[in-house]
Formats: C-alpha cells, structure tokens, sequence
C-alpha cells in the first residue's frame, strides 16, 4: 500500500482539483460543444437528433445574433474604455497620502460588493423617467430629460454606467496594486533630471504600468463580455432588442424558447469572440513588448 | 502519514463527487380517515396574491391529513425555467406545480410532464361528488383541457379591465369611456406632462405587451391565429397596432416600452397616470393605502368597445397541476383538490382573488369587502371576453417576441412607421414556428 502511494504520489495529491476540474469545469464546456450539433428542444418534446452545423448555419441567417455580436461589442467596449481611464486616475489619486485615504478606499469598494440584481433594481427606480431621481436632477437643472432604458439610443450608455459605477473600482485595485509594485529608481532618476510631474507620469509611470492595466482590461473585458444579470433586470434586451447582447439572447433561446440547441450555439459564439478577444489582446502585447 | 494524506485525497474526492442523500423520516400507525399520514410533498408555486392568501392555510392541510407540504415559491418569470430543467432531468421530486396553462400547457403536455387529472376526476374515491369539477367556470375548464385530458386544477381567472381615476375624470367633466375612441379622447385630455401626469399607460415592453395588446386587437375585429395559420397581416390588425402605438406614444408616461405591469402599477400608484389597462387581478396594492397614493380615487370599468365590439381577455393565468413525475401522486391530488375545495376558494374569494369557481362567485357576501363596483365588472367582463390572451401554440414566448417587437416600433414611432410589412415579416415567422412544431397549417 505505502508503496503504491509513494510510486504513484504525483497523481494522487493533484487528483481532487484535476477532477474538480474535469466535471465542473471541462465537461460542461464539452457538453455544450456536443448540444449546440444538435436540435435538442423542449418544443419539440425532447428528441434529440445530431444535426450538424445547422444550428450555427441559422445563427448567421439572422439579424438578431448579428445585432447582439454589435450590440456586445458596443457594450463592452464602452463600459470597458470609460472603466480603465477612470480607474487609472483613480488609482494614481489613492496612490498619493491624503487625509481620508482609507475612508475613500473603503467606500470606493462598496458597489463592487454588492448584489447585482439590486443594483438592477436600484439603478431602474433611478432611471424611470417619471418617478426616477435621473430625469428630476435633469429637469431641476432646466435639461431635457431623456427616457433612458427606453430610449434606443441611451440603453446602452445608461447600462453601460451602471456597469462603470460598479466596476471602475476593480480596475483601480489592480493598478493600484501594480503601482506599488514599480521600482524606485526610475523615479529618482527622474526627479534628479528635473522632469515634471507629467512627464514623470508620461514617460515613465505610465510605460511601466502598461502589463497591469492591460492584465485588469483583459480580466474586466472577459466580464463585460458576459455582462448578463443587470442588463436582464432592467431592460431584459429592450426596447425592442436595443440592448439585447449574446448572453440576454442565448438566455432567451435557452430558457424563454426552451432550444437548446440553438442557444448552446450562441454560447459557443460567445466563447469563441471572448477567448479570442482575450488572445487576441495577449498576442498584442507580445509583439509590442509592453 | 501517508496513510492520512491518501485517506484526506480520497475523502475530498469523494465529498466533491458524492451528492447529498436525505433519509425517509419514520412512519406513524396507520389511521384509516389519513390513508397519506406521513408522506411529505412538495410544492412549487408562483410568487402571486393568491399564493400569500393560501400560505398560512397550509398549515390546516397538514393537521387534517397528516402530509407534510414542502413549499417554495418563485417569480414567474423564473418558474418555469425551474420547472423546465427539473423535469428535462427526470429526477425532478416536484408533486404538485403551479403553471400557466395558456403559456407552457402545449409545452408542458407535449413533453407528458403533467399528469393527466381525468382518471382522477371520474374516480369516485379520489374525487368525491361535493368537491364538485362542475362547479369551476366552463371557460376556466377549457383552458385546462388539451385533446379531451384535463392536465390542471384552474385556481384563479383574470380579465383586461381599465382602472381610471374617478378625481382627475370628474374634474375635466369625463365618463368612463365605453369605447376606444373614448378612451383615446380622455386619454388626450388627461395627459398632462407639464404636471407630470400621463394620459394612459399599458404595458410597452416587448415580451409583456403581447397580452394586454390582445383585447385592442380583438375589439378591433383581429387575432392572432386563424384555423391554425398566423393572420396578424390584416387590415384590422394593422389598425389596432397603429392604435396602440398612438395612444401609448402621445398621451402615454416616458419610457412606457420598458414597462410591464410592475412599473405601469408605481405609476399609477404614484398618482402619475389617469388610466391604466391591464390584468383584474392587480387591484389589491392599487387599493391599499399604504402603497397607493390614490387609494380612494380608483374606480374601474370594462374595456372599452372597438370596430368589433369590446373583446377583452378573461384567461386563466394559473392552475395547480400534478406532476407526472411524482411519487406521491395520490398525496399530491389530495393537496390539490384541497387547494381549490370550495372552503379554500371562497376564503380567496373573501381576500379579493378573482377564483375560478362558480359557487363563489354566487355568495354575495364573500364579495363585500371588494372595492365599490369591482366585482360587477370583473363579472361582466367574463362574459364578454374570450379566453385567450395570446396565441395559442407552443412556441409561445418566441411568437410573443416577434410580435411585441412590432408593438414596440408602433408605440415609438406613434403608429406612424410602416407597419404593414413588419407585420407580414412578423407573420411569416410566426408560422414558420406553427410549422415547425407541427401545429396547424391546415
């Protein structure tokens, strides 16, 4: 017994995360693989039958997964973009002493706590446009109010804010975090130099915080991508399908029409644009070696 | 050492495989008059009022027959996936359910994840005489009937009504409108953005909007499905979306296509709107006077006439049924049958649930505490009402999607877009759906 162990010791410690691993992880990432070749629906009263690519052939012949690729885009890039300049300032401001540091730290953490489909809920009783505390600032500033999560034009911005509001924060961890990180000494040179405040800033702290922020990017982008509890609290997709992005639309086809099929081929897309997105960010870095 | 560390990797294998097991709790003798004393079911219901209402009776069930009822509750909007993926498993260990017969009935029946209540009812032994099947309403029985099985107990009915406010119609010297016309005039004279005060609101989200759009296509002499076929490509159908978008657009609140009921019911609430049109069974936190500012100035009336006469909605949104899946059927029937006996339904009935059984209805005093004229119009509107709300097939919520999707373009653009075409794409959809499930096409 003692002997088997010790020949075969490697495997047996890593064996509970390897299996974790495989059953939670690998296998329901394979299985959605294997549903989305298939027409398996509860409309059609539980037959499964293997269809090939069928599935993905009427994704591309239909305007609404087209609308919710842009519409997923839109959103993350928007809310990503806004999320990283903010953060970066943010950070840069924590990085310096003040009275209150600790307090602004603290309350700059809440809205990453809490639950996102109170937020939903809150961030909705904010937005509605007669009631809501939105348009009554608007309107006691003597601007136009706007319709908000009913506007096609705004759904997208107002979500994404709400996005912004609960995110900027984990971006301003992370280069927080990484500005503690960097070495003296570049700073000294500088300061020896007689370099400004912004050129310090410019040439130097922000080269050498480029792997950071682009690691807290990469990591919020992957979410932002995935974006699905508070666009479906408070717009469920709408108006219409404005702000219907690929996770609300494969939530839809899976479980409002029930295909499962259908809408583990969206998933699929979904993965896809966000593994690629991932890579494609990672491949940027490696060629301009930042 | 060793030995612990292999023994620790296994048991963390094993705690990470291994699901949970319950064990079955000791039987007590058996009492003749509790032939289910001991077995415990469970209950999964819809977050509704008539869920509140039944909750705490619960309790007297279990004393009578010795069943233990597990219940949960969920937002319906989460309902049925829960249902869905339980039952797709096949280790579901739900014994009675709450459904929406004219939303998942076809769904659920194609999938026999229902068990078929008609043995039950004609057994003399299960169903006793005086439990009365006869009693429920005939339209109420219908909607729970597909290809001669019944599959579900209706418990509550509800149909399109209007709420106004009396305060705002008196001052501007109105009646209650009669007709759509009417409507849309008082609607105009109301709206009042200046004041903060809308025309008229019903629902305007996508998905939502289907069901209380359906009375205006009615009344304007449409459907939704004729023999089998999507017929949302008419003349009159065109008219009441063009309506629809109108009313909703010039003398409806902003934002009015990301509301379903919930937020045209805070707006009325609020006092921000004078006329609201949906569901009877939304009366109870309009009258409440700590959640409504407008408590006593609520008055209601049937919905108004079109072309085609008034044609509301009078639907059954929700029956109990059993599911074909339990182990416990013969518990589950008797919990059932309790929940919609005559006693449970008419302490309902006294709580202002909209219950579907006749009898009731017929005791005028379980009504008393109804608001003044309430009951009057929820009585007629069953009679002039049809007993669907939405198409009636079983890619439901797909068909709603399409067609909500014009009803929001009709209500942006005020019903001035160029309807025609979106409805004969919407059509053709819709029929593409019939005919992939097999339905209709005759």
């Amino acid at each position: 017994m003692n002997r088997f162990i010790e020949r075969n010791i490697v495997w047996i410690f890593p064996l509970p995360a390897a299996l974790f691993i495989l059953l939670m992880m690998a296998f329901p990432v394979l299985y959605t693989f294997w549903v989305s070749f298939t027409d398996w629906s509860v409309a059609s009263g539980g037959n499964v039958h293997f269809i090939g690519l069928k599935n993905y052939y009427d994704l591309l012949n239909n305007p609404r997964f087209f609308n919710a690729v842009k519409m997923t885009f839109y959103f993350t890039i928007l809310a990503v973009g806004v999320e990283t300049v903010l953060g970066v300032i943010i950070a840069l401001i924590l990085n310096r002493e003040f009275w209150g540091k600790g307090i602004a730290k603290t309350i700059l953490l809440l809205p990453m706590v809490a639950t996102p489909v109170a937020i939903g809920l809150a961030w909705t009783l904010f937005y509605e446009p007669t009631i809501g505390l939105a348009n009554y600032t608007l309107r006691s500033l003597g601007l136009q109010a706007s319709s908000w999560l009913a506007s096609r034009d705004m759904v997208v911005p107002a979500l994404a804010i709400v996005d912004i509001w609960e995110w900027t924060p984990m971006i301003a961890l992370i280069v927080l975090a990484g500005l503690a990180s960097l070495p003296v000494e570049p700073f000294e040179a500088a300061k020896v130099d007689g370099a400004s405040a912004f050129q310090t800033l410019r040439y130097i702290t922000l080269p050498l915080l480029y792997p950071t922020i682009l690691v807290a990017v990469v990591l919020r982008s992957i979410d932002a991508f995935k974006t699905f509890d508070i666009i479906y609290t408070m717009t469920a997709g709408g108006p219409g399908f404005a702000s219907e992005t690929l996770n609300i639309y494969a939530y839809s086809l899976g479980f409002g029409y029930f295909n499962f099929g259908a809408a583990s081929s969206a998933l699929v897309a979904l993965l896809a644009i966000v593994l690629g997105s991932s890579l494609l960010t990672l491949w940027v870095r490696k060629t301009w070696e930042i | 050492m060793r030995k612990v560390c292999l023994l620790l990797a296994v048991v963390m294998t094993l705690v990470l495989i291994a699901g949970c097991g319950g064990g079955e709790p000791a039987k007590p003798a058996a009492d003749p008059a509790k032939p289910f004393a001991g077995k415990t079911i469970r209950f999964v219901a819809a977050n509704h009022n008539w869920t509140d209402v039944i909750k705490p009776l619960i309790p007297e069930f279990e004393k009578q027959t010795g069943i233990k009822v597990n219940m949960e509750s969920y937002e319906e909007q989460q309902l049925t996936p829960k249902l869905t993926t339980e039952f797709t498993s096949n280790a579901s260990t739900i014994d009675v359910f709450m459904t929406r017969p004219l939303q998942e009935g076809r769904l659920f029946s194609k999938n026999k994840w229902y068990e078929n209540l008609s043995p039950y009812l004609a057994d003399a032994k299960k169903t006793p005489a005086e439990w009365d099947w006869k009693d429920f309403k005939k339209s109420a029985i219908d909607a729970v009937t597909l290809e001669g099985t019944v599959y579900a107990v209706p418990v509550v009915t509800e149909g399109e009504i209007v709420y106004y406010r009396k305060d705002l119609f008196e001052k501007a010297g109105l009646k209650a409108p009669t007709t759509l016309e009417e409507l849309e005039e008082a609607a105009k004279k109301l709206h009042d953005p200046a004041n903060g005060i809308a025309g008229v609101v019903v629902r305007g989200q996508r998905n939502p909007s289907v069901t209380q759009f359906s009375g205006f296509l009615f009344s304007f002499g449409a459907d939704f499905l004729k023999n089998g076929r999507c017929v949302l490509d008419t003349p009159e159908s065109l008219k009441a979306f063009q309506y629809y978008g109108r009313i909703l657009k010039n003398y409806g609140p902003m934002g009015v296509t990301n509301m379903s009921w919930p937020q045209a019911q805070a707006l009325f609430q609020s006092g921000k709107v004078a006329i609201w049109i949906d569901a009877s069974t939304l009366v109870g936190p309009l009258m409440d006077k700590e959640k409504s500012a407008v408590y006593d100035k609520v008055a209601f009336t049937t919905f108004p006439a079109g072309p085609a006469g008034a044609k509301p909605y009078d639907v059954v949104p929700w029956a109990l049924a059993v599911a074909a899946q339990s182990k416990n059927k013969d518990a589950a029937w008797e919990f059932a049958k309790w929940l919609t006996s005559k006693d449970i339904m008419n302490k309902a009935i006294a709580k202002q649930q909209t219950v579907a059984r006749n009898s009731s209805w017929a005791d005028k005093e379980a009504t008393k505490n109804w608001p003044a004229g309430f009951a009057e119009v929820v009585a007629k509107t069953g009679q002039i009402s049809l007993s669907y709300d939405r198409p009636l097939m079983t890619a439901v919520v797909e068909a709603r999607d399409v067609i909500g999707d014009v009803i929001v373009k009709s209500i942006e653009t005020g019903g001035t877009a160029d309807l025609a075409p979106m409805l004969k794409d919407a059509t053709i959809k819709v029929n593409e759906m019939l005919a992939k499930n097999n339905e209709g096409g005759k």
